[in-house]
């Protein structure tokens, strides 16, 4: 292998493109990891605090693509302080200061201010796309930088993240040059929007495939844009109210008539149901349709829109679709690869309309399922042996009763047994949340079966440290492990150490370790921070015995982060 | 008169989730706090130590007998799960199913998701519900009436309407799309002095304002309450414009 020159071997390496390969050959010897590092564009970073700017930015001098995720993944549900960190500014700073060509940062759950992405729009002339998903801290100034100042952006995409929206006027600072734009996503936003700026845009954008509105963009406007991009792939309405009485409604109805290339959908934030049918031609070739946004249909609107769907790939959508609704899909997706169907009403925990029957008949009517995220009213164990056999290609499976303790309805048996087929039938399954009544026996099946597992999450559930201790043994490609009140303690936390240097992180909260047994841990271990986030007040840092609220420990090269907020005790 | 009730509920903001966290929401000394969705700072499991979950599964085994017999496992799950912390009580609401606890973060619905949901669900539920039923009040009428602004389009039905309601009185001629033709001086001096009945509404800076002046749809957003005046008290809303023109003349 050394008897290749660099020059043979670059272009070699430009073929290996999966960040797990490219790590992998960096390891193979000091001139493999030299080639590597100088011809890799594309970094992942799937925590911001495991390195620093300094470090990427010497060993990967030619970088154009950065993803940075911040804040543990829990933070999505409110478990972790808005202000604990994931800040995106320094990155920026030391990257502006560099000679690195960023042309493309994509953002998870980080705390992006408008200074960060004013520095941002102004220090890298190549900038071309900028990916924002469950962010949070900028306001549409911050847009409003990006939009002026980045002259070739090719992609805006802002999905699920917290704006404070100062209101349209962001959208006119694309300047009449900026003819670039290939997707646009504003979704998110909830203020008003210039609409004659909008139009204008999309006019002077001829390589706009991905176009997604938010609820202030009425029917006209929508109508209106998509009679000047018929080209596009990807649509996401925003208000879709017409009146069907209207011009308007017709010209839409021959306007979709020429979007030929939409293969996915989304949005109809509000949504004047009877309308739906001016959408039918376009769904024979979906294949993405997201409506789980769309609280405004009801379940037969849904279902008619899904008879016409009948090369769907990816389907996510609301609950109120029922079990009769989830069969209706079930004999007319035969494409189906993932299904998300989340709570119409997420605090009216029982008053789901799916239940395990919905599910089942999904299983067996959709063989190519591999992806399920699903959030019901109960689930029973001889449903989720069903699902096992019926598809067994899980690599992500998300279940979620809503009454999270909820036992099996029929038997009440917890559902180790349901689960436990579904590890033992699906060994290529890489992600799996529980709940409902789970005893230790569920974790004896996770150790055993699940081996290529990266990353489990636990709520509510075993008995002992038993159970996290079977986890800990037996997942051994584990990278991710989040766990909430769970009776897990000490004695599992500490049993192995080294295996958290295998893993990403660990999150527990409301379990049973204790100060001390965090203090010990962050001893033995120097390569891991171990964060005892601590917003209760009432700890004292001596008190060893005392429970740990939140306790977040994650492998890190460069020590103890800098930027903890007072709540947070790094130990 | 219910539905006038409602509407002054449904005022209070869109808070969906119940009455019983509105209530919650005065209680800041206590740690009793409630984990609202997407609620920032002020959800996070640092309060509430009171109420156990063994009460709360107490409640949740009353509701039927399949869960009571049930009851090993989750006896178990109670010594093990003294975990008091992130449990909030919805304290019972009779309109609500009981004890269905407000656990912090549960169930795992981003907060964005959550918050948009909540909006959408407040505000379907108002437009639907939307009636604009006023009052209206005539001179001299022994009581009162209400009417659904909405069920109207025009002023003209407005005023079909009301007339039904209470015998003779008239609006006068509408102008085109509905708005009096102020320029036509002597139309509207004529109305005003003679002794029909005119319809005058408060607004919602609590003016009264002749009806009539503006779009039917800005009527309707802005009207509080409809009294139909005698026309010769009515002179003194006149548009000032005309003011102006009955000084001249």
């Amino acid at each position: 292998m050394n008897y290749f020159p660099d020059e043979v071997l670059e272009p070699v390496f430009d073929f290996i493109t999966s960040h797990k390969d490219r790590n992998s050959v960096s390891l193979v010897c000091k001139s493999w990891f030299k080639i590597e590092r100088y011809s890799r564009q594309r970094v992942f970073i799937g925590n911001c605090y495991s390195t620093c700017p300094e470090r990427l930015i010497a060993r990967f001098p030619g970088l154009k693509s950065l993803t940075l995720k911040g804040k543990p993944h829990f933070a999505d549900f409110n478990l972790v302080p808005h202000d604990w960190g994931g800040f995106l500014y320094p990155w920026i700073e030391a990257l502006a200061k560099s000679r690195i060509g960023l042309e493309e940062l994509r953002l998870k759950r980080m705390v992006v201010s408008d200074e960060s992405l004013e520095l941002l729009s102004k220090s890298f002339v190549n900038f071309k796309s900028l990916v924002l998903v469950s962010c949070e801290g900028f306001t549409t100034d911050g847009l409003a930088a990006i939009a002026a100042n980045c002259r070739f952006l090719r992609e805006l995409d802002l999905q699920e993240n917290e704006v404070d929206d100062h209101r349209g006027h962001w959208l006119s600072c694309f300047p009449e040059s900026c003819t670039s734009l290939v997707s646009l996503n504003f979704a998110c936003l909830k203020g008003e929007i210039n609409l004659g700026a909008l139009e204008r845009l999309v006019a002077r954008s001829p390589n706009l495939k991905s176009l997604r509105l938010n609820r202030a963009v009425p029917f006209d406007t929508l109508e209106k844009l998509l009679m000047q991009a018929p080209q596009l792939l990807d649509l996401g309405t925003g208000s879709y109210v017409p009146d069907p009485s209207s011009e308007a409604y017709n010209r839409l109805k021959s306007a979709i008539q020429r979007c030929k290339s939409i293969r996915s959908l989304s949005g109809f934030l509000e949504v004047n149901p009877r309308c739906m049918s001016a959408i039918y031609p376009i769904c024979a070739n979906l294949t993405f349709l997201n409506l789980s946004y769309a609280p405004g249909l009801s379940g037969n609107e849904l279902t008619k829109l899904i008879q016409h769907c009948r090369k769907l790939q990816r389907l996510w959508i609301l609950d109120y679709i029922g079990d009769k609704g989830l069969g209706v899909v079930a004999s007319t997706c035969k494409e189906l690869q993932e299904l998300r169907v989340f709570p119409t009403d997420p605090l009216g925990a029982g008053n789901a309309a799916v239940t395990e029957e919905g599910l089942v008949l999904i299983s067996a009517g959709c063989p190519k399922l591999n992806s399920l995220l699903y959030f019901c009213q109960q689930m029973t164990n001889a449903a989720l042996i069903t699902v096992a056999k019926n598809c067994p290609n899980f690599i992500c499976f998300r279940l979620c009763i809503l009454d999270p303790i909820k036992p099996d309805p029929v038997t009440n048996r917890p559902l180790d047994e349901g689960f436990g087929a579904i590890v033992e039938s699906c060994e290529g399954l890489k992600r799996l949340s529980l709940s409902g009544l789970l005893s230790d026996q569920v974790f004896l099946y996770i150790g055993m079966y699940a081996k290529q597992l990266e990353m489990l999450s636990i709520a509510f559930a075993g008995d002992s440290d038993e159970g996290m201790l079977y986890v800990l043994n037996g997942c051994k490609k584990l990278r991710k492990l989040e766990i909430r009140d769970s009776p897990f303690g000490n004695a599992a936390l500490l049993e192995d150490v080294g295996k958290y240097e295998t893993m990403r992180s660990l999150w527990m909260s409301s379990c049973e370790v204790t100060l001390g047994g965090c203090k010990t841990l962050a001893e033995k271990m120097p390569s891991l921070s171990v964060e005892i986030i601590n917003e209760s007040q009432q700890m004292e840092f001596s008190l060893d015995d005392r429970t740990v609220d939140k306790m977040y420990l994650y492998r890190t090269l460069v020590g103890h982060r800098k930027d903890a907020p007072e709540f947070v005790w790094i130990l | 008169m219910e539905v006038g009730l409602k509407m002054g509920m449904k005022g209070g903001g869109l808070n969906h989730v119940g009455g019983c966290e509105k209530a919650k929401m005065g209680f800041a000394e206590t740690e009793l706090r409630l984990g609202l969705p997407g609620g920032g700072g002020s959800g996070e499991g640092e309060v509430v130590r009171k109420r156990g979950f063994s009460e709360t599964v107490d409640l949740k085994l009353n509701l039927s007998s399949k869960e009571s017999s049930g009851m090993d496992a989750n006896d178990e799950k109670v010594k093990v799960l003294h975990k008091e912390k992130n449990l909030l009580p919805c304290a019972t609401d009779p309109a609500k199913p009981p004890a269905k606890a407000q656990v912090v973060g549960w169930p795992p619905v981003r907060s964005f998701r959550k918050n948009v949901l909540a909006t959408q669900k407040g505000s379907s539920e108002e437009s639907s519900e939307k009636a604009a039923f006023v009052k209206v009040s005539m001179d001299g009428a022994p009581y009162l009436r209400k009417v659904d602004l909405r069920m109207y389009n025009s002023y003209q039905d407005l005023s079909d309407a009301l007339a039904k309601m209470f015998g003779s009185f008239t609006i006068g001629n509408c102008g085109s799309q509905g708005m009096k033709d102020f320029m036509n001086e002597s139309k509207l001096m004529d109305l005003l002095n003679d002794s029909d009945y005119v319809p005058t509404y408060e607004d919602k800076d609590g003016d009264w304002m002749l009806v009539g002046d503006v779009p039917w749809e800005m009527f309707v957003e802005s009207c509080k309450r409809l009294r139909i005046m005698k026309g010769t008290e009515a002179i003194g809303l006149a548009p000032r414009a005309m003011e102006k023109c009955k000084n001249r003349s």
